[in-house]
C-alpha cells in the first residue's frame, strides 16, 4: 500500500505548474506513442522472432544482407553529411542576405519534401542516365552516377536537404549579430568568429538536421530504386531487399532485416541525441 | 448474406500481371457481352496489374480477387499454399490451366550493331544485357532458366558450364530492374544496355510504345515455353457468391474469340488453328519447358531461385 501511496505524495508535492494535465496529456502521448509507432514495429519483432535466434542471424549475416545494410546506412551517411555542409551554407544565405528571387528559392528548398519520391527518382535518374542532360557530359569523363553509388548518394542527397536547411535556419535567425560584432570589436578573426561564436550556436540545429537526413535516408525506397540499378552486392539498398523478399514470400527473412534496420537507426539516433546534448551542454 | 451479386450488377476482380493490361482491355467487354448474351446478368470486372509475385501476396494478404491470371505458376502455387486455392489447380482447365503462352526473346537496337545473334553473344565483353532481377520477375526466372538450358544443352555442356555462362550473362547485366516493365524502361526509354530479355508479347508493345523502326527482334536457337495460367481462387469466390461467374469467365479465354484476342496481343494461343492464322506474328521457335528441363517450377524455384540458390552463388561474384 505504502509503496504506492508514496509516488503519489511525491507528485502531489512537486512543485505547482502554471498549465494543470501533466496527468492527462503524458497519458495521451504514451498511448498515442502506443497505438501509432511502437505497437507497429513491436509487430515487426514479433514476425521476425519467428525465425528464432539463429535463423535471424542466418538472415542477417548473409553477404547480401549485409552488403545491403551497409551500403543503406553508408550512403545515408555520406549523404547527410553533404547535407550538413552545404544545407548548412544555403541556410546562413538564406537568413543573412536579401537577394532577388529568395522568396522563390527558398519554396524550391520544400520541394524535395513535398515531391513524391518516385517523381524525384525519376527525374534524376532520366538527367544523370548516361543519356540525360548530366550524364551526357560525365559520362566522356568517366563519371558514371546513375546505376552506381554515387547515384545513391545523390537521390538521397537530395531528399535529405530541406532538413537541414529547415533545422539550420530559425537557429541561426536567433544568433545574435551583437555577438559577432563584439567579437569583431575584442579582436577575433572572421574564422574565430565563424569557429566560436556561430558554429557552437547552430551546432545542436546542424546536428538535428544532419539525423533527420540520415534518418531519412536510411528508409528512402522511392527514389533511389529508379536511380540505383538494384545490382545484388553492389547497388541493392536494404529497404529494396526487404521488398525483394516479400515478393518471395519470404515474410520472416523481410521483417529479419526490417528489425535490424530498426534497432541500427534506434542505436544510432540515440547516439546523435546524446551527441546534440552535449553540444548544447558547450555551447 | 446480402446476396450483392444479385442485388446489384456482379462484380469480379481479376488479379493479374503487368503486361496483360492490354489484352484484359480487350477480354473482359468481349466476356461480358458474351455472359449477357447467354442471358446473364450485369456485370463489371475490375482489373489489378502489378509484378506477378506482388499480385500473389496481395491476394494471400487480403486482395478479394475472384480469379488470377499470372505468367508462371510459381505465384499461384503460392497462394494454393496460403489455402486460397486447391494444391491441383492447374488440373481443373485444359492445358494445364494455361489458355495461352509466350516465350523469351531478345530485342536489339535497330541494324544490330553488336550482331547479337544467340545466347553466346549475350556473354561476349562489351554487350550489355538487359533482363529483370530472376528473383522477383517471372519475366528474369525465365530468361535466367533459358540460358541455363542453353548452356548444358551445348556439346560438352553440364550445370557446371550453365553457372560458368551465368556468371558471364549477368557479369555484363549494366541495371537489374525488379520487374519486366522497369527493364523495358531502361532499355527503350534510358537508352542502356544492347539487348533487352523479354517476353514475346512484350516485344509488340516495346514496338508500339517507343517506335516500330528502333528495335529488332532476334529469335535465339533456343528458348523456353512461358505458360500463362489461370485460376479461381475459391475461397473468395465463394464468400462473393462469384464463383458461377468466375468460372464462367475462366473458361471463356479458351475459346475461339478469347484465343484471337490473345493473338492480336501478342500472346500465342493454344488453340492450333488461332495460332496458325497468325503464323506471320509468331515466328517458329525451338522451345523446351520448364516442367522437362527443370523438373517442374517448385524444383527449379528451390534449386535456383532461392535463399542460397544458384542465383546467389552467381551473383556473389559476378557484378558490372
Amino acid at each position: 500500500m505504502s509503496s504506492i501511496a508514496a509516488p503519489a505524495d511525491a507528485a502531489r508535492r512537486a512543485p505547482k505548474r502554471a498549465i494543470p494535465g501533466f496527468g492527462p496529456t503524458l497519458g495521451f502521448t504514451v498511448f498515442y506513442l502506443s497505438v501509432l509507432v511502437l505497437i507497429p514495429l513491436a509487430g515487426v519483432f514479433f514476425r521476425a522472432s519467428g525465425l528464432g535466434l539463429e535463423g535471424l542471424w542466418n538472415v542477417l549475416t548473409g553477404p547480401r544482407v549485409l552488403n545491403a545494410l551497409s551500403l543503406s546506412f553508408g550512403a545515408a551517411f555520406i549523404a547527410a553529411l553533404i547535407n550538413a555542409v552545404f544545407g548548412g551554407v544555403v541556410a546562413w544565405v538564406f537568413v543573412r542576405y536579401e537577394f532577388p528571387g529568395k522568396r522563390l528559392l527558398d519554396a524550391v528548398i520544400d520541394l524535395p519534401f513535398a515531391l513524391p519520391t518516385a517523381v524525384a527518382g525519376i527525374a534524376l535518374t532520366a538527367l544523370y542516365a548516361p543519356n540525360g542532360w548530366i550524364g551526357e557530359l560525365l559520362t566522356p569523363l568517366g563519371i558514371k552516377v546513375a546505376y552506381t553509388r554515387l547515384g545513391i548518394i545523390v537521390a538521397l542527397t537530395f531528399i535529405g536537404l530541406p532538413f537541414v536547411v529547415r533545422t539550420v535556419e530559425p537557429v541561426l535567425r536567433e544568433v545574435e549579430r551583437d555577438l559577432e560584432e563584439a567579437a569583431a570589436t575584442l579582436g577575433a578573426m572572421r574564422w574565430h568568429t565563424i569557429t566560436r561564436v556561430i558554429l557552437p550556436a547552430v551546432l545542436p540545429a546542424l546536428v538535428t538536421g544532419f539525423a533527420l537526413s540520415f534518418a531519412r535516408g536510411v528508409g528512402e525506397y522511392g527514389s533511389v530504386i529508379f536511380i540505383a540499378g538494384n545490382f545484388p552486392n553492389v547497388t541493392e539498398i536494404a529497404p529494396l531487399l526487404i521488398t525483394i523478399k516479400l515478393d518471395e514470400y519470404d515474410y520472416r527473412g523481410a521483417t529479419a532485416i526490417a528489425a535490424a534496420m530498426l534497432v541500427i537507426s534506434f542505436v544510432l539516433l540515440l547516439v546523435i541525441n546524446l551527441l546534440q546534448a552535449w553540444a548544447r551542454r558547450r555551447a | 448474406m446480402l446476396f450483392a451479386g444479385q442485388v446489384g450488377a456482379a462484380q469480379l476482380l481479376n488479379a493479374s500481371y503487368d503486361v496483360a493490361r492490354g489484352f484484359y482491355k480487350d477480354l473482359n467487354p468481349a466476356f461480358i457481352a458474351d455472359w449477357k448474351k447467354h442471358g446473364g446478368a450485369d456485370l463489371s470486372i475490375d482489373q489489378s496489374h502489378g509484378g506477378s509475385s506482388k499480385q500473389a501476396r496481395s491476394v494471400i494478404d487480403g486482395l478479394e480477387a475472384d480469379v488470377v491470371t499470372m505468367n508462371n505458376p510459381l505465384d499461384i502455387d503460392a497462394i494454393a499454399k496460403a489455402g486460397l486455392l486447391p494444391a491441383d489447380w492447374q488440373k481443373r482447365l485444359p492445358n494445364n490451366s494455361s489458355p495461352s503462352w509466350s516465350a523469351i526473346l531478345f530485342i536489339v537496337r535497330k541494324g544490330n550493331p553488336k550482331g547479337i545473334k544467340d545466347w553466346d553473344d549475350l556473354v561476349k565483353s562489351g554487350v550489355q544485357v538487359i533482363v529483370p532481377n530472376p528473383k522477383t520477375s517471372g519475366n528474369g526466372r525465365y530468361s535466367y532458366l533459358a540460358a541455363w538450358q542453353y548452356a548444358r544443352s551445348k556439346t560438352g555442356g553440364s550445370d557446371d558450364t550453365a553457372i560458368a555462362f551465368e556468371k558471364k550473362l549477368f557479369g555484363n547485366v549494366p541495371v537489374l530492374d525488379t520487374g519486366g516493365r522497369g527493364a523495358t524502361t531502361t532499355f527503350a526509354q534510358r537508352g542502356i544496355g544492347d539487348v533487352l530479355l523479354t517476353f514475346e508479347n512484350e516485344v509488340g508493345l516495346i514496338r508500339d510504345e517507343f517506335g516500330a523502326d528502333k528495335f529488332e527482334i532476334v529469335v535465339p536457337s533456343l528458348t523456353v515455353r512461358a505458360d500463362n495460367p489461370i485460376a479461381l481462387v475459391d475461397k473468395v469466390a465463394a464468400k462473393k457468391g462469384t464463383t458461377p461467374i468466375a468460372q464462367a469467365y475462366l473458361q471463356f479465354h479458351y475459346t475461339k474469340a478469347a484465343q484471337e484476342i490473345f493473338a492480336k496481343n501478342g500472346l500465342r494461343p493454344i488453340d492450333a488453328a488461332v495460332l496458325k492464322a497468325h503464323a506471320a506474328d509468331f515466328p517458329a521457335l525451338n522451345l523446351f519447358d520448364v516442367e522437362q528441363a527443370f523438373g517442374g517450377w517448385s524444383k527449379a524455384q528451390a534449386d535456383h531461385f532461392a535463399d542460397g540458390g544458384s542465383f546467389d552463388k552467381i551473383i556473389a561474384n559476378a557484378h558490372p
